[in-house]
């Protein structure tokens, strides 16, 4: 049961990332990310990661590409170039770059011990409110504030770029 | 199992009706309330008191002529109205309607009146699925091809995102002194009295953290002094412009509905659910139960006039005041509040 969820909502999450990369209408690509969002999400829903999942639903679907959507709209482009198309080397460039990294993230995964016992929901039960908070606060509170000085800093940086007109 | 299926389902049914039903009624509330609050008469000539004027309207909406503006991106024109219906429908899942004593129908558990009782997220359930709702007012001002809609669209998208963050920063403060995300938890912390009869509401300890929470849904429905998207002064109808018949209705309809949702949210988190104090704090069998889901209705049917009273008494703001109040005013208030209720819950004091 759990398997043919996460199987469903795997495929459906690869074929909408296949979609914003290569359509053509921006306001489609960025549909289409909210859409693997929404179904990375339910991956999460389904191992019992709860709390993961809406906060998935709330940064980057509610927030993050509202705001692609917002630049996309003010700049009104209707149509972008189709994929590869007009730059040979910046494609195979690109092309080569992401490859490397598809190649990397094997890499570091290889390593990884398989879950036995097939995948049932709770299996990471970690992924609730409560854990996560505590392990912010103990074993990862130091990424965790360096994270926001990093976040405090962009801030800053934008309105000073913002205010040096006037 | 299948007996939790079909008492999933039943449920589901119910709020659905309810809330379906909810509308209609809202739509005469605020339009003979509007008559009330500016001295004149209302719709009156459809039944008692033109009670039957919603169903009128429903009928003449139906059977309007379904009109597509012409270079209109067409799948997500007719998407955008059903992304705002579903959005609006789908918060009510994680909404405990009333207080569950383990009341059982035909010797099964129910688990209380609530649709997704073991869903332990609760309320930011609501935060995520209502925040696709602004993908549906986007859309339409952009799949539209009118520039008003587009300005709509684009202003509702500035407008819910700075609320957003004022609403969320008010709630933490209130599931900060919870210690959970479950409404039903959050309404058994405030069932009980201080000195024994004043309701241990959470309006009294978080009192700015409520009103920017009001505020904030104010803005988030789109509704006035906050309904900039549609503001007819200067954007003809606003992302709802090009849309007509049960497509504009759809749109209304959901307004209506995240009215309720809002005015549930309101009573749960600040004004003790269906709990007066430790009156019915643990109402026992079927008629206590019923009994404290007539008391969150009424609780629930006041702020919806709320709602209705304070649109036909304020004027709409500007678009820029908007904005200044939402960054400048109701954020810095919010952690404001964060920060007072963090310090007395370090005291000691019982928030």
């Amino acid at each position: 049961m759990v398997i043919w969820a996460f199987l469903v909502f795997a495929v459906l999450a690869v074929v909408f990332t296949t979609l914003a990369v290569v359509h053509r209408s921006p306001v489609v690509n960025v549909l289409s990310l909210v859409m693997v969002f929404f179904f990375l999400a339910a991956i999460y829903a389904v191992l019992g990661m709860d709390f993961l999942a809406a906060i998935q639903l709330i940064v980057y679907s509610g927030a993050v590409l509202v705001l692609f959507l917002f630049v996309i709209m003010l700049l009104n482009i209707r149509r972008v170039e189709r994929f590869g198309s007009g730059r040979p080397v910046q494609a195979a460039l690109g092309a080569a770059a992401a490859i490397a990294v598809g190649a990397l993230v094997v890499w570091a995964v290889r390593g990884l011990a398989p879950v036995t016992g097939g995948v049932t929901p709770d299996a990471f039960a970690g992924g609730t409110a409560a854990p996560i908070g505590r392990m912010l606060m103990t074993t990862y509170l130091f990424p965790f504030e360096l994270i926001s000085v990093v976040l405090v800093a962009a801030l800053v940086g934008a309105i000073a770029l913002a205010r040096r007109e006037s | 199992m299948w007996a939790d299926v079909i008492v999933t389902l039943v449920k589901l049914g119910v709020v659905l009706a309810v809330m379906l039903t909810a509308v209609p009624i809202m739509v005469w509330v605020e339009r003979r309330g509007s008559a009330l609050i500016q001295d004149r008469l209302g719709p009156n000539r459809v039944g008692p008191f033109g009670l039957l004027q919603p169903v009128v309207d429903a009928v003449k909406l139906l059977t309007k002529e379904h009109l597509t503006p012409e270079g209109v991106n067409r799948f997500l024109y007719y998407l955008a109205p059903g992304i705002a219906m579903v959005v609006a429908l789908s918060t009510f899942i994680v909404i405990p309607f009333g207080f569950d004593p383990g009341l059982e129908l035909f010797g099964h558990p129910i688990h209380g009146f609530l649709v997704a009782p073991d869903l332990n997220i609760g309320v930011l359930y609501i935060f995520a699925v209502g925040s696709l709702g602004v993908y549906g007012i986007i859309l339409a001002g952009w799949a539209s091809n009118n520039k008003y809609a587009l300005l709509g669209g684009i202003r509702s998208s500035a407008q819910m995102i700075s609320y957003e963050l004022a609403m969320t920063i008010s709630v933490v403060s209130v599931l900060m002194t919870t210690g959970s995300f479950r409404l039903d938890r959050v309404v058994e912390h405030q069932s009980h009295a201080w000195l024994g009869f004043i309701p241990a509401w959470n309006v009294v300890p978080h009192i700015l953290g409520a009103i920017t929470f009001i505020i904030a849904v104010f803005a988030e429905t789109n509704r006035l002094p906050f309904d900039l998207p549609e503001a007819e002064a200067e954007l003809v109808a606003g992302y709802h412009t090009e849309y007509s018949s049960m497509k504009f209705a759809a749109f209304f309809m959901s307004e209506y509905i995240n009215m309720v949702t809002a005015s549930t949210l309101i009573v749960l988190l600040y004004f003790g659910g269906w709990s007066i104090g430790p009156v019915l704090a643990h109402p026992q069998g079927w008629g206590g139960a019923l009994t404290s889901v007539a008391v969150f209705g009424l609780k629930v049917a006041f702020f919806l006039w709320f709602f209705v009273w304070v649109r036909w008494t304020l004027p709409r703001f500007r678009f820029d005041q908007l904005m200044a109040i939402g960054w400048k005013v109701m954020v810095p208030v919010a952690v404001l509040n964060f920060v007072l209720v963090g310090v007395m819950m370090a005291l000691g004091w019982p928030v």
